[in-house]
């Protein structure tokens, strides 16, 4: 137990710092500001990191990495959040389609896809759930037909996030309806100009589109974008799968950070009965209860990075994560209600900020797998209960 | 950077849990519950031998000059097998003699068992912030006499040495005294935690030595708030210990218990349950080893990092043992089955060294205010 850093670690957080210091961007775009200007900024951002050699860390260098340790990743997200920098840009690509292709992915795959992730030139959608193949998305029903050394998709997908803006789609897809539902699955790295893909937004209840549906009409797909073998395209979702429950949550710490910072602030400026809102004990409890419940969560992050640098690969202990973080945030949207009171509900004040995060933080326990799906994943494979459905 | 135990530490681990599996099964504990002191002089003897009642502290003064994480992996296994007598209060003192008076000849004799210790901190109207101190102490040629009446005071029935926290006229004062020093009268209260014993300790012109005379002001400040770390540190890693063995028997229950022609770890909502208790249990690993770590290596984090993990394990110790009695159904709520022990054990632990509103409150002050 030895949370020091070793001279190589020290090494690597000083060059970080100094790259920091020369880099960071001087101004701050906010979210809510204009959704253009934020996506630009984070761009700019993205592609000053992918220069720089820090876009990914613990990715190997031939594809654009740094060849670091999780050690260094876990090190990476610390200074990060200390210096309040940007989140990143293109968490599906960075989080779950790229560990994806460094994991099962050809040689061939790996170097045409992975660096334009780390540049945030490639944005990555997801195009997993089905209209009937939510939680249980095994059972997607999205027909793929051999012909000639084209695959010709037809069907339907749904909740596919960024997939307006995407150049590159995860798809996976049933190339052989006859056998089991696991078993007739593959997996596909497509290019998201290619002709028959329709998308069409979905306007969450924030009133913003992120998530949309996408339908497939004799998409013509070659063999060469199957990623993993075919029919065994449900090892490639797992590992997706796997690594979306353990690394979307590692850069959230910076995000969520920020909103408490921003909380506290709004708790300093705001009066209620006469006093500062910080000086009411409830709200004081409630504040500090978040700032407990976050830092916990930035220690099991750290743990959890700790633990992937001896392990290799993420186990079951990211759906521990991915249950922590979603209801986390929706507590702290909540308790950023009830820092402002009335002011909760105007959708203008402080740049809209508070209503979107309330309303937006609501899916989190839903995507990248609901909350009932982590807990059983925690009970089948942390406890070895005997699966339930 | 490596955020688990190391090699040394994963055979401390195991010795401990050996040792405490061997000398002190549930029945012992029980056993042990209904005898007046809790305390048993093979298991107090077999724990001293091994020097781990001053692992932490430097081998100058007897101790085996480990650390606090060392301590936080003793404490853990006391937890897991729910360890009775009067180790928390002799440690804590320890702590306490060490920081202030090293040289005092009590503490060789406390960190090799010889002598039991217990912390009189508490008193009838106040709580675990030091400004509510205030049993009064008069000074009086170079030392001082005591008048007054402390509280809840852990294993106090068993000691051979009181530390005392009071007030003077110029602040805080630190003495030890005898606990069967004239005038010093020791009164056993009824707790729901029968594996360590509380009592009422009241001073009547007491005299103290002055060679014991710990430390005042500043300094005597400094110390009991660094050692109420270490001891809010300890019951945190006791409850993560606490923890485990709730959440394992839970399971183990879980996948034997048949309701309706299946076990009962089949049903989702049992399975959800156990799911929180998993997340719990390895999040308050997370914030009780980095407390114990930053302790002795980050000692400018100490005081964020023990709040942190006292406030969230309180909360989620609690909510652990709840769920372990619910997975139970009946039995769990019974004398016979062993979850009491822990259930009772884990709200004792959430209320010393100051439960999770206290903390909190102390983290808003530290983080929200000064910041």
């Amino acid at each position: 137990m030895d949370l020091g850093l070793t001279d190589s670690e020290l090494k690597f957080r000083d060059e970080l710092r100094a790259w920091l210091k020369a880099n960071l961007p001087k101004k701050m775009v906010k979210s809510a500001d204009n959704a253009k200007e934020y996506y630009k900024y984070l761009s700019d951002w993205q592609m000053a990191l992918y220069k720089g050699g820090w876009a990914g860390v613990s990715w190997p260098k031939e594809y654009g990495g740094r060849g670091s340790s999780f050690i260094e990743q876990a090190i990476f997200q610390e200074e990060m959040a200390l210096a309040d920098a940007p989140e990143r840009m293109g968490t599906i690509g960075q989080g779950l389609v790229g560990p994806t292709i460094i994991a099962v992915g050809t040689e061939e795959q790996k170097k045409k896809y992975l660096p334009s992730i780390l540049s945030g030139e490639d944005i990555w959608c997801q195009g997993f759930s089905e209209p009937n193949a939510g939680s249980d998305v095994a059972s997607l029903d999205t027909k793929a037909v051999l012909d000639g050394d084209h695959f010709v998709i037809n069907g339907q997908k749904i909740w596919t996030s960024y997939a307006h803006i995407a150049q590159q789609c995860l798809l996976i897809v049933r190339t052989d309806p006859t056998a089991a539902k696991h078993k007739g699955i593959t997996a596909l790295l497509v290019d998201m100009t290619t002709p028959g893909i329709e998308v069409s937004p979905l306007k969450m209840m924030s009133g913003d589109s992120m998530f949309n549906e996408m339908f497939f009409t004799n998409l013509r797909v070659p063999v060469s974008a199957v990623i993993g073998k075919v029919n065994e395209g449900w090892n490639v979702a797992i590992t997706a799968l796997a690594n979306e429950r353990a690394n979307l949550g590692t850069g959230l710490y910076v995000v969520f950070k920020r909103n408490l910072d921003a909380m506290v602030e709004q708790a300093r400026q705001l009066k209620r009965g006469g006093r500062a809102v910080i000086e009411d004990p409830v709200i004081r409890q409630r504040l500090a209860q978040a700032y407990v419940d976050l830092e916990v969560f930035r220690l099991n992050t750290t743990r959890s990075l700790s633990m992937l640098n001896k392990t290799g690969a993420p186990g079951p202990e990211g759906s521990i994560q991915k249950l922590y973080w979603s209801e986390l945030n929706q507590r702290m949207a909540q308790i950023a209600m009830e820092v402002l009171g009335p002011y909760a509900q105007l959708t203008d004040y402080d740049g809209g900020r508070w209503v979107y995060n309330y309303l937006r933080s609501r899916g989190n326990t839903i995507e990248a797998g609901t909350s009932e799906v982590q807990r059983n994943i925690i009970a089948q494979r942390v406890l070895g209960l005997p699966r339930s459905y | 950077m490596e955020f688990e135990l190391s090699k040394p530490q994963q055979l401390l681990q195991k010795s401990a849990r050996d040792l405490f599996t061997r000398e002190c099964p549930t029945k012992r504990v029980r056993e042990l519950m209904a005898t007046d002191t809790a305390f048993n002089p093979e298991l107090w003897s077999a724990v001293a031998d091994q020097g781990w009642l001053g692992i932490h502290l430097p081998e100058e003064v007897g101790g085996l000059g480990l650390g606090t994480v060392d301590l936080a992996v003793i404490s853990e296994e006391m937890g897991r097998a729910c360890i009775p007598g009067p180790f928390l209060g002799t440690v804590w003192a320890a702590t306490l003699i060490a920081a202030t008076n090293p040289k005092s000849a009590n503490l060789e004799k406390l960190n090799t068992g010889e002598l039991k210790a217990a912390v009189a901190l508490l008193e009838p109207d106040g709580g675990w912030d030091l400004a509510d101190i205030q049993l009064q102490t008069t000074p009086v040629e170079g030392t001082y006499t005591l008048s007054g009446k402390k509280s809840f005071v852990l294993d106090a029935i068993t000691a051979d040495v009181l530390v005392v926290a009071a007030r003077s006229p110029k602040g805080l004062v630190l003495v030890a005294v005898p606990a069967n020093a004239t005038g010093v009268k020791i009164e056993p209260v009824a707790a729901l935690d029968a594996t360590r014993k509380l009592a009422d300790v009241s001073f009547d012109n007491v005299q103290v030595d002055p060679d014991h005379v710990l430390a005042d002001r500043k300094q005597a400040e400094e110390a009991l708030s660094k050692s109420l770390d270490v001891v809010a540190l300890c019951a945190c890693a006791e409850m993560l210990g606490g923890m485990q063995w709730i959440l394992e028997t839970s399971a183990e229950y879980a996948k034997t218990r048949q309701q309706f022609g299946k076990t009962i770890g089949t049903f989702q909502a049992v399975q959800a349950m156990l799911a929180d208790m998993v997340l719990w249990t390895e999040s308050v690993r997370s914030a009780v080893y980095y407390a114990a770590w930053a302790i002795d290596a980050e000692p400018a984090d100490a005081r964020r990092a023990v709040g942190i993990a006292k406030a969230y394990t309180s909360d989620a110790s609690r909510e652990v043992a709840n769920r372990g009695v619910q997975v139970h159904g009946g039995i769990g709520f019974t004398w016979e089955h062993d979850l009491q022990l822990f259930y009772k054990r884990s709200k004792s632990l959430e209320i010393l060294a100051g439960d999770s509103a206290y903390h909190r409150e102390a983290l808003a002050e530290l983080v929200f205010d000064q910041s």
